[in-house]
């Protein structure tokens, strides 16, 4: 359908239509100026995280399923690329890719139990398997118990290049993270990602049309656990060290948190809700004690008054995509 | 403009050249557990030792500027290693203190050896931090688990405690506190009749209270800590484990942790402390204006707050002997050098492997009706000298210790 | 006396015994969970939180009314329950049309906020609180010494299982509420205020949340996060036995209070994780879990 329109109309609409493309350029070039405004250390836990709450969105914004224990598969990679680089003296590639695997293979044993219920079954299962795997941590030998796996060498990309060095490691932290972010997003965009749409909007026509809807629901459990396995591999190498806090329920539930206040379901979201949590983690020092009960407060916030999320929020009001 | 610009520029220098013919900068860090498990052995309290002890020099000292921070390491290495990163690099904090929970004092003592500052351990227990994972930037202030172990497990052998079973929690750390527990037990005559291991945070110890009864050991050792220690004590009460004749020697058990518990629950407990506040005149004086600091009447401070107190006291000490405080490594080999004497430890020494030696006491919690007022919980039962309560040198392998 | 697998069968039975007082606490919490659920439709995770409401409400009526333990059973569950209530008025009602995912994520911050600010008021090492003078002390059973408070923390709360169970199940009250559930526009219409029947039943839940806190006060630590992890392994409890049955929850928690005890006699290390495996092994041989209906 051809119509005459205002060239200014059209030249809105064509923002419209490229939001997404527009807000990763802006997302890019922020992260290439950022090292020069901001401690590098604090830039490259926010997108471990970054990444890990994306992972986390595949599954409750495109799959509507709530993972109440995501921790495990982020905690526990972190510790097998913990172990990898340490006691096995595996290159940081390799090391992460360890902690990858068996944060896919984890993902595809808790995740065959749990998508066998659905709703708050299903976050229920979640977070007692992680538990369960969180006293196996605690009681392990390689964990190292309370002290967890410290000073794990960062060591050498490929052999070649030394990553002790910050600003190397934070270009290698930004290409991870990138990379991951670019690959969710050609998932939701694929063909697979329609189905799983489908699927969170209405499961039941879903398997009418044909579609072997646990199947999809399991391989976006894995995909989701495996991402997270990066993240979670990649934080342990930046900030050598692999520990209980990555395992534990109290980690779900913050990246529950970043995703919500990002906006659920929402591409750029679960970044925008990494950045904010752990900023204010970062320089709200003074408040300490009182961060749990912000944490909570945004949580009930966000719950009864911006479901959408920051970002949600924000590309409602512009009516675009972000 | 320009010239404007030029004048501003020589006056920064000009400020710049006094401060540092007049004013040396010093940056504390309190890095403690603020909100959550040990919080109230360490935490807000530590920071309120730690104003009373720059207050103390400010007093005497008008030439060396001393500035506080805090920070919360929510008991995670992970997040304890980056706000010591953090302070290092940004904040320019030149000594970090305080530190509960081994894990963390761990990961912040190897950021402090490559940063090059000073750390002092007040509130962490790992004898490891002066043996193989010591190094020249760390010194461990207040206490440690050799000598829990060793305080609790000699004094009580040699006073008829000869029979021992272990109530462990599963996990690193109690396996340390059971093994050197049960190596002192040994090593002093007595015998280890069994032990359970239970999970970290049980709520429900009876069945291990009940294994530990029906072993008719005379002392039953809680190599545990936190929450799992005061659940086994509370239980232990009900099950009549202490009015059964049999006793509890808790291995590391603080004050609040009594406090926590009361007396009624607690009492006949035995353990080993470095610092009780009704010891003596100077300590009460002390309390008093702690707690006024801290703003909690009700509240004692443990050993770890005294810590804090005596390790700021005698960093700064060694500061204003140097005039910098900048080269970490040197500030803590004149720790070394000089003696220590502050009103709350008196005159002790700091050790090559970093170890802070003083005496250490092994009290027993009183019985509600010998308890007079709020905070009087413990009758001293021995006092283990200075000589015999920290582990010797030789045996710690600390590589800072040539052989 | 003979023996099981090495154990002494007197040490066992003992064990057995401490597992049923250990299910009583689990019962309790999952029936809560199940009877809020009924009700709501929602997960309510600040139920740990409240349980710890209960036991620091029993700490501060003592500290500060000197209110003993026997009025604070009753009291102190009221006193929470009505604060459960603000919050089913002020918050929750707002979130049954969304998805129940909203109930979880409510509920959730709810517990973060509850258990920071009782951090920040009381620390985190616990407040003393003692066996009452009235139950002090225990009985040789001859196989175990059994402290007269476990007698009376099972008793009581199988009682207050059963008494609930009865209520909601043969009752016209009970009856009303299930049929509230089903159809909610029907009961409506009968007559039946709908609204105030849920707030209620929330109360209820939290009450009995509550309930248990207090319970718990003399034997456990009396600690803001005492709660925390129990509401777990009560959350695994409730996926083994399903939601769908009141006496479902009272059996499963009971009985897996009981495997946990054995567990801790056989295989103590596997004892904090042997919950989770069972539950892991409902969910390949019943979906559904033990007394659930297929959704």
């Amino acid at each position: 359908m051809e119509r005459l329109v205002d060239p200014t109309i059209r030249a809105e609409s064509a923002w419209r239509a490229n939001s997404e493309k527009i807000a990763f350029a802006v997302m890019v070039a922020a992260l290439i100026v950022a090292p020069f405004f901001a401690y590098p250390l604090f830039l490259m836990q926010a997108l471990c995280f970054a990444l890990f709450a994306c992972a986390f969105n595949v599954l409750i914004g495109y799959v509507g399923l709530l993972s109440f224990g995501h921790a495990l598969y982020f905690g526990w990679a972190s510790y097998l690329a913990a172990h990898a680089a340490k006691v096995w003296g595996f290159t940081p590639e390799l090391a992460i890719l360890t902690g990858t695997f068996a944060a896919a293979a984890l993902g595809l044993v808790a995740g065959s139990l749990a998508i066998r219920r659905q709703g708050i079954y299903f976050a229920m299962v979640t977070l007692a398997l992680a538990q369960m795997m969180y006293f196996v941590a605690l009681q392990a030998k390689f964990t190292g118990g309370e002290d967890g796996i410290q000073a794990v060498p960062r060591g050498k990309l490929f052999g070649l290049i030394d990553l002790t060095n910050v600003m190397t490691m934070y270009v290698v932290v930004v290409v991870i993270f990138l990379a991951g972010f670019v690959f969710i997003y050609r998932i939701i965009h694929s063909p697979f990602g329609e189905v799983l749409k489908a699927i969170r909007e209405n499961e039941a026509r879903a398997i009418s049309l044909g579609y072997k809807t646990d199947r999809y629901k399991l391989l976006a459990f894995v995909l989701s656990a495996t991402l997270a396995g990066v993240a979670g591999s990649t934080k342990a190498i930046v900030f050598q060290i692999a520990s209980l806090t990555d395992v534990y329920w109290t980690m779900s539930g913050e990246v529950v948190l970043m995703t919500l206040v990002g906006g659920l379901g929402t591409i750029f979201g679960p970044v925008a809700g990494a950045f904010i949590i752990i900023a204010m983690q970062n320089y709200l020092n003074d408040l300490d004690q009182w961060v749990l009960v912000i944490q909570g407060v945004i949580f009930v916030a966000c719950v009864l008054l911006f479901r959408r999320g920051i970002v949600g929020e924000i590309a409602h009001l512009l009516r675009i995509k972000l | 403009m320009k010239r404007f610009l030029g004048t501003a520029a020589l006056a920064v220098v000009l400020a710049a050249g006094t401060a540092q013919a007049q004013q040396v900068t010093v940056k504390i860090g309190v890095l403690s557990d603020m909100s959550s498990l040990y919080a109230d052995i360490g935490g807000p309290g530590s920071v309120a030792s730690a104003k009373m002890a720059i207050a103390d020099f400010a007093a005497k000292n008008k030439d060396i500027k001393v500035e506080l921070v805090s920070g919360d390491h929510q008991n995670k290495p992970d997040i304890g290693s980056q706000i010591a990163n953090q302070w290092a690099d940004v904040d320019k904090v030149d000594l970090i203190i305080d530190t509960p929970n081994s894990g963390v004092a761990l990961a912040v003592s190897q950021v402090v050896a490559t940063k090059n500052k000073l750390f002092i351990v007040s509130g962490a227990a790992a004898s490891d931090l002066t043996g193989p994972k010591c190094n020249a930037n760390t010194i461990h202030w207040t206490y440690d688990t050799w000598m829990l172990a060793n305080g609790t497990g000699k004094a009580l052998v040699k006073t008829g405690g000869d029979s021992w079973f272990f109530l462990t929690a599963d996990y690193a750390f109690g396996h340390a506190l059971e093994r050197d527990t049960m190596a002192v037990v040994e090593k002093n005559g007595g015998k280890v009749l069994g032990k359970v291991r239970h999970p970290l945070n049980t709520n429900d110890f009876s069945s291990f209270l009940l294994q530990a009864q029906a072993s008719k050991a005379k002392v039953i050792g809680l190599a545990n800590a936190g929450g799992d220690t005061i659940n086994s004590i509370k239980q232990a009460a009900e099950f009549g484990i202490v009015k059964g004749g049999q006793s509890l020697a808790g291995l590391l058990v603080f004050s609040s942790d009594v406090n926590a518990l009361g007396l009624q629950t607690a009492q006949g407990l035995v353990l080993t402390e470095t610092w009780y506040w009704d010891a003596n005149d100077i300590n009460r004086a002390w309390t008093k204006r702690w707690q006024t600091e801290r703003g909690a009447a009700g509240k004692f401070p443990t050993m770890i707050h005294a810590g804090v107190y005596s390790g700021i006291t005698h960093y700064l000490k060694a500061v204003a002997a140097l005039k910098s405080a900048a080269d970490g490594k040197a500030v803590a080999a004149k720790m070394k050098e000089m003696p220590t004497d502050d009103p709350l430890f008196g005159k002790g020494t700091v050790r090559a492997d970093g170890r802070k030696i003083h005496d250490a006491y092994l009290f027993e919690v009183k019985k509600p009706a010998e308890s007079k007022y709020p905070g009087d919980f413990y009758k001293l039962r021995a006092t283990i000298p200075a000589a015999e309560a920290f582990r010797p040198l030789k045996e710690g392998n600390c590589p800072l210790v040539g052989s | 006396m003979f023996e099981i697998f090495g154990i002494p069968s007197q040490a066992l039975f003992g064990q057995l015994l401490i597992g049923l007082i250990n299910g009583s606490f689990y019962a309790l919490l999952s029936l809560g969970l199940a009877v809020i659920f009924g009700m709501l439709n929602i997960i309510n995770f600040t139920h740990g939180a409240q349980y710890m409401m209960g036991a620091f409400a029993a700490y501060l009526l003592l500290q500060h009314t000197g209110i003993g333990y026997w009025p604070a059973l009753i009291v102190a569950p009221i006193l929470v329950g009505i604060t459960g209530m603000i919050v089913e008025r002020t918050m929750l009602q707002w979130l049954y049309k969304l998805d129940h995912l909203y109930g979880l994520l409510l509920t959730f911050g709810l517990a973060l906020i509850i258990e920071g600010v009782a951090r920040n008021y009381y620390g985190s090492a616990g407040l003393p609180y003692t066996v009452p003078e009235s139950l002090q002390g225990g009985r040789n059973l001859g196989f175990m010494f059994l402290p007269n408070y476990r007698a009376w923390v099972v008793v009581a709360s199988l009682t207050i299982c059963l008494g609930t169970w009865f209520v909601i199940e043969r009752t016209r009250l009970g009856a009303n509420l299930r049929a509230a559930t089903e159809n909610p526009t029907l009961v409506r219409a009968f007559g039946i205020n709908v609204p105030r029947m849920i707030t209620l039943t929330y109360g209820f839940g939290v009450a009995l949340a509550a309930f248990a806190g207090v319970m718990a006060a003399p034997i456990y630590n009396v600690s803001p996060q005492m709660g925390a992890e129990l509401i777990i392994v009560v959350f695994a409890v409730v996926v083994i036995g399903g939601m769908g049955s009141i006496l479902g929850a009272i059996i499963t928690g009971f009985g897996l209070g009981v495997i946990e005890g054995l567990t801790k006699v056989f295989f103590p290390e596997a004892s904090n994780t042997v919950i989770f495996v069972i539950m892991a092994i409902v969910l390949l041989v019943r979906p559904a879990g033990l007394f659930g209906r297929r959704a």
